[in-house]
This record gives C-alpha cells, sequence and structure tokens, in this order.
C-alpha cells in the first residue's frame, strides 16, 4: 500500500490518473466488443449465398424486455423466417421519448431495408425517420403509430374504436351502467393510449346508454408497476365512490389488479381493461377481474414482416386500396390513413383464459 | 382521531435524540428542539392532519395501510443510504441491486418449488451484500468518489439485470401465497413487513448511537483525515456501511417481490433518487458526518406520503413532484442555517473563553 501511494496528493492523483486511463482502455475494448458483435450478423450474411436478396427487417419496439413486446416480436421473428429475410432486433430499454432516435439512425447506416417501430412519440422520431426514408429504407409502424408523413403503413392491432368500445362495453356491464369511473393509462403522450381515451370519451358522451356513467380522472402510471399500483391505489383514496377502472394497457390493469386483490376493495371496485392472459390469470381466478380484452400481439408483428416486404418489393406503397398476402392470416387490406388492421380483439374471462397462453 | 394520531408520531420521533445524548439531562429538551428528526415529523403530522381534514377516506385502516406499505421499502433503503451519506459517500447503485434481488426472489421461487421464504430472504439479503462489498471494494481501494463508483454499478447491475432476465418477469402468481401474505397480513393494523422495517431502523439506530462501531461512522463522515489520524479503521468501516446498504437493499428486493405482482429486467429502476432524497429531507447531511435513521426513515415516510397525499387531494401530478423538490430544497436549507448558527456559537464561546 505504501509504495503504490507514496505521499498522500501525489499518490490519490496518481491512482486516478491510472483509474481514467484504465476506465478509457476498458470502454474501448467494451466499444469494439461490441462492434464486432453487432456485425458478426451482417457479416455473415455478406458472406451467405442470398446475401443481395435477403431482405434486411429491423424491429424497433417501444422498449426491450418489455413482455407484450417480446410476444410481439415473436410473431414479426416468425413471419421474417417465413419471408426469408434478416430479422433483427434494436431498442432503448427505457420507453421514452427520444430513446428511439439513435437506433433509428444506427439502422438506416447499417442500409436496413425495413424499419418497422413502434413509436413512444410520433413526432420525435420524424426527422430520423425521414433521412432513413431518403436512405432507400421502408418504415411500418405498427403497435403504437408514427406520425403518417414519416411512415409507409401502420399496422393497427384492431380498429381503434372497436377497442375502445369493447372496455366502454365491458366496464359498463360490470358496473351495472352507472356510477363513476377512471382510466389509468401509460405514459401521458402515448400515441395509441390517447386515441383509445378519446373514443372511451366520446362513446360516454355519445351514447344515452352510458349517460349515467362519470368518468372522474385519467391517471398515468407510465408503464411501471410500482407506479401504476400507487396510480391505482391514489384513484382509489381520491373517489370514495368509484366504481370502476378502465386500463388500457397491460402493466397497468395488472398492477391495478394486483393492489385491488391485496386490499378490501376486491370484488367492490370493478377492473377492465387490455391485459396479457398470462399476468391477468391469477386474479381472474381470484375474482378480482371478471373481464378484459386483447388481441393476439404476436399477429401484429407477423403482419408487420409481411407488410415490409410487400412494401420493399413494390406489391404496395401504402396507398388506400392496396392489398398484400401476410402469410397464414391471408390477403391485407391497406386502409384510410395507411392503417392495416390485424383482427378483432378477443375478451378474456375464467372460461377462456386457460386456453391462451401468452 | 387526529388527536389520536398526532401523540404518538411525535413521541416516536423524540426518544433517538434524548436517548442518544441521554446523560446529559440539562440541554436534553434544546437538544430534542434543535434536532434534525423535528421538523420532518411536524411536517408529516401536519400533512396527514391536513389531509384526512380534508380526505377522510385517507386514514381508514386500508388507507393507514396502504400508506405504511408504500413507505417500507423506501424506509429499508433510507437506512442503508443513511449509513452511507454518514460516511461522506453515496450509494446510486440502490434502485439497480433491489431489481436484481427482487428478480433473484421471483426466480428463485419460481424454479425450486417449495423452497422455505427464508432461504430466499437469507439469499436476497447475501446477493445484495456482495453487490454492495462490491461498491465498498471499488471505493475505498479505487479512491474514487463513490458518487462516481456507484453511478457506473447503477448501470453494470442494471445491465447484468437485463441480461439476465431478459423479457421474463415472474408474478406474483408464481409466488407462494405466504409470501404475497407478508406485505398484506397485519397485527394491530400494521402490515407485517413495515414491522419489519421498524425493527431494523431500531436495530440500525442503536448501533449507530451506541456502539463504538457506529460513532465511527460519524468521525469519518465528519473529518476521514482526522479519523484515519485517530486511529479509525477508515476503509474497514466504509466498506462495511457499503455492505450494510447492499444487504438491506436485498432485503427490499425480497420485500418488493412480496409487495408488487411483477418483477423483471426494470424493477427498481430510478429508486436511488427518492432514497437519497429521503435521506436528506430526513436531516442526514448529504456531506456526511450528522443525521440518524429515524430522521431518514421518516423521510421516507413524509416522502412517500405525500405522494399519496396529494393524489387523494386530487393534486395534479406535476406539482407533486414539484413539492417533493421544495422540500428537498428546504432541508437543505435548514442544513445549512443550523450549521452556520453552531460554527458561530463555537466561535463566541471559544472568543468568551479567551
Amino acid at each position: 500500500m505504501k509504495f503504490l501511494r507514496p505521499t498522500e496528493a501525489r499518490g490519490s492523483a496518481h491512482s486516478v490518473r491510472r483509474l481514467v486511463s484504465f476506465a478509457a482502455i476498458a470502454a474501448t475494448f467494451a466499444l469494439v466488443a461490441t462492434g464486432c458483435a453487432a456485425e458478426t450478423p451482417g457479416d455473415s450474411g455478406g458472406g451467405g449465398d442470398a446475401a443481395d436478396d435477403s431482405l434486411s427487417i429491423a424491429f424497433l419496439p417501444k422498449q426491450l424486455n418489455n413482455p407484450y413486446t417480446d410476444v410481439v416480436l415473436s410473431g414479426g421473428e416468425m413471419g421474417t423466417e417465413e419471408i426469408g429475410g434478416t430479422y433483427e432486433v434494436v431498442g432503448p430499454l427505457e420507453a421514452s421519448a427520444s430513446s428511439q432516435v439513435s437506433f433509428i439512425n444506427t439502422l438506416t447506416q447499417q442500409g436496413a431495408d425495413v424499419i418497422v417501430i413502434a413509436a413512444n412519440d410520433p413526432d420525435a422520431v420524424g426527422p430520423a425517420l425521414q433521412e432513413a426514408r431518403d436512405g432507400g429504407a421502408k418504415i411500418v409502424a405498427f403497435d403504437s403509430d408514427t406520425n403518417p408523413d414519416y411512415r409507409d403503413v401502420f399496422i393497427s392491432q384492431v380498429v381503434s374504436k372497436d377497442v375502445a368500445l369493447i372496455q366502454v362495453e365491458q366496464i359498463a356491464e360490470q358496473i351495472g351502467g352507472s356510477g363513476e369511473i377512471a382510466i389509468l393509462s401509460a405514459t401521458a403522450n402515448a400515441t395509441n393510449q390517447n386515441e383509445w381515451i378519446s373514443f372511451i370519451e366520446e362513446e360516454l358522451a355519445s351514447n344515452p346508454e352510458y349517460a349515467d356513467i362519470d368518468l372522474v380522472a385519467k391517471v398515468y402510471g407510465d408503464d411501471d408497476d410500482a407506479k401504476s399500483f400507487q396510480e391505482a391505489q391514489g384513484l382509489v383514496s381520491a373517489y370514495p365512490n368509484l366504481k370502476g377502472i378502465i386500463s388500457p394497457t397491460t402493466v397497468g390493469i395488472a398492477a391495478t389488479a394486483r393492489y385491488l386483490s391485496t386490499s378490501e376493495y376486491k370484488g367492490q371496485i370493478a377492473l377492465v381493461g387490455l391485459g396479457l392472459p398470462n399476468e391477468m390469470r391469477e386474479f381472474v381466478k381470484d375474482g378480482t377481474v371478471q373481464e378484459f380484452a386483447l388481441w393476439d400481439p404476436a399477429q401484429l408483428g407477423y403482419v408487420a414482416a409481411y407488410a415490409g416486404q410487400a412494401l420493399a418489393d413494390g406489391t404496395i406503397t401504402g396507398a388506400v386500396g392496396d392489398t398484400f398476402e401476410a402469410g397464414d392470416l391471408g390477403e391485407k387490406e391497406v386502409g384510410e390513413g395507411g392503417i392495416v388492421i390485424v383482427g378483432p380483439p378477443t375478451e378474456f374471462n375464467a372460461d377462456n383464459i386457460d386456453d391462451y397462453d401468452f | 382521531m387526529t388527536n389520536v394520531k398526532t401523540s404518538p408520531s411525535s413521541s416516536s420521533s423524540t426518544p433517538p435524540p434524548t436517548a442518544a445524548q441521554a446523560s446529559i439531562g440539562r440541554s436534553a429538551l434544546s437538544k430534542v428542539m434543535r434536532s434534525r428528526e423535528v421538523p420532518v415529523a411536524s411536517a408529516l403530522i401536519v400533512l396527514v392532519v391536513v389531509t384526512t381534514a380534508v380526505n377522510p377516506l385517507f386514514l381508514t385502516p386500508q388507507g393507514v395501510k396502504d400508506l405504511l406499505l408504500n413507505a417500507t421499502i423506501v424506509i429499508i433503503l433510507a437506512v442503508g443510504q443513511a449509513l452511507v451519506i454518514i460516511t461522506r459517500n453515496v450509494d446510486l447503485s440502490v434502485g439497480s441491486m433491489l431489481g436484481l434481488t427482487a428478480y433473484l426472489t421471483g426466480t428463485l421461487f419460481a424454479d425450486i418449488p417449495g423452497i422455505p421464504i427464508a432461504v430466499v430472504f437469507l439469499a436476497g439479503m447475501l446477493l445484495g451484500g456482495a453487490l454492495g462489498a462490491l461498491n465498498g471494494l471499488l471505493v475505498t481501494i479505487a479512491k474514487v468518489p463513490a458518487l462516481v463508483i456507484t453511478l457506473g454499478t447503477l448501470y453494470i447491475y442494471r445491465g447484468v439485470n437485463n441480461a439476465w432476465a431478459g423479457g421474463t418477469q415472474y408474478f406474483a402468481g408464481d409466488r407462494p401465497r405466504g409470501f404475497s401474505n407478508l406485505s398484506t397480513q397485519t397485527v394491530v393494523g400494521f402490515p407485517l413487513i413495515t414491522l419489519l422495517a421498524v425493527v431494523v431502523v431500531i436495530g440500525v439506530a442503536i448501533v449507530l448511537a451506541y456502539t463504538r462501531t457506529g460513532r465511527d461512522l460519524y468521525a469519518i463522515g465528519s473529518d476521514p483525515e482526522a479519523a484515519r489520524l485517530f486511529g479509525i479503521p477508515v476503509t474497514r468501516r466504509v466498506l462495511g456501511a457499503f455492505i450494510a446498504s447492499g444487504i438491506l437493499a436485498g432485503l427490499a428486493g425480497v420485500l418488493y417481490a412480496s409487495r408488487y405482482n411483477a418483477v423483471g429486467a426494470t424493477t427498481g429502476t430510478g429508486l436511488e433518487l427518492d432514497v437519497v432524497a429521503a435521506a436528506v429531507v430526513g436531516g442526514v447531511a448529504i456531506f456526511g458526518g450528522s443525521g440518524t435513521v429515524v430522521g431518514a426513515a421518516i423521510g421516507a415516510l413524509l416522502l412517500t406520503t405525500i405522494t399519496s397525499a396529494l393524489t387523494a387531494l386530487r393534486v395534479d401530478k406535476f406539482w407533486q413532484q414539484a413539492i417533493v423538490g421544495v422540500l428537498i430544497l428546504s432541508a437543505i436549507t435548514i442544513d445549512r442555517i443550523v450549521s452556520l448558527y453552531r460554527a458561530r456559537q463555537l466561535r463566541m464561546s471559544e472568543a468568551r473563553d479567551v
């Protein structure tokens, strides 16, 4: 120890400098290593025989390591394999507005043929996507749309309005057609959430059947388990007459269900929304949740992959009325606003939840 | 209702300072008045009283249970953080350590059916202790500020968590009922895991106030060089503080898995700032050398209660964050004023002695 640090002041200066240079070397190694790792798939593709024909499809979800995203991506991978394309996933670990831009730039530099993106913010990703298109890439939005100016088509789970209506129907039925309800959403600027919420509000205001239902609050759990949990708890304490909660996000509905099931409000406050069967199974069985909805998320990625191929080979341009084959799911048509609809939502309850595993 | 509530809280905040300096009877009262816990505890009481007056639902048994449960995990983390801050260091990796141990908990229950709950607690605390030890070793051997080291390990531990978990999450349904019950069952209104947190606070408070080791931590934080010259094993003590913080983060991670539904790659992200804020608001001086774990625990309770109270009062989310910010600034301001005042008093008394 003494030998390493002859005098206190110089010793610490030395060790700091040594540590800094060590850190710099380590960082360089890390960069080189990841650079190599990232290039390997591309290299092997380049070495392969079908290199030039192989369509590279890159998926850029809102956030990696999100269970819902994983199911969507599994469909994307399957679709890409069927097409014979090269499948790649990149993305941020946190779902924030600006985090996707650098990934788009990287994909542009790598010359990806198709970028399939679920936007965290419809406009923040715009300029980067524009650059990618200028470079020849086709842009398929899925799950959460970008501004339509920046993409070729948008693959939507279901008709947005249907998703909203099914949730209103479920909550109305479960609270007996009257009373106070609240919405627990993901982030305050998530495109898909806000669209559903505006349809829910519209339906509540316009349909006389729902005249006695009062939407008292909208809160945001940012798709974070603990935060959504506390928001649910806050709703219940702030609105003593609350009869139901709609949570159109898989993280939010599971967290809310967890809170309700551990509190005295279990069975007292109805909960509907969009959830994953595997996350919700326990709460359906213990009576906290009667019924919730979702589509099959894997189909979303699957259709997105086929749409990417159709765009790249010129089968479609994203114009209204264009049609393309989406593998097992048959023919899909591009509708108004460049939107491709995948299928109707499914309702899950105690009778059928065991038939699903995702 | 409100009177009943106030008296236990205020009395619970008084013992630590008086107990710590029990022998000095004359100045005991003034010590209490000057102690750092009093303003925080008073703020907490005012907050609870006002909120309950406006929204009586706030203090129903369910409401109280929720308040205590929300605070429990942050209290445990804040105790560990206080130990580290008192030595003039900081541990920013607690959120990531919690994430790793919470995921370990989920994994153990899912992969080893019938594993005893106690074993899982032990495993979580061991993992936390190991991660804390790594922090401590880096800080004491590399002699780089803990802020930098633990910022690095924050990302490293989170990266390991991401690599390990991938998209896998474990849900409450994967864990035994008895384990989940820890955070739902109550003893005279107190949830079991909150009682566990109280035991931790009292235990650590006693160590800090009455043992040689505990007092050493304050000496190190006040003046590391002087402490070294005085013969205090600085390296060992600082390392110990980081290990303790790690063990407590491990405990908190296990409890997180008991309380919440999902544990996965992002569990506990961003928690470190809440924890440092709780310690600072609770009167633990950020430059080390002073503060108590009881204060840090009250700080944690205050911050989590504010969030719930403002929600119960239907205050906009943006203001909630702003109010927490104001609290942190006022805590630091009060701290600064107190230390300037003390320095002036010291100078004056020395001048009189001459």
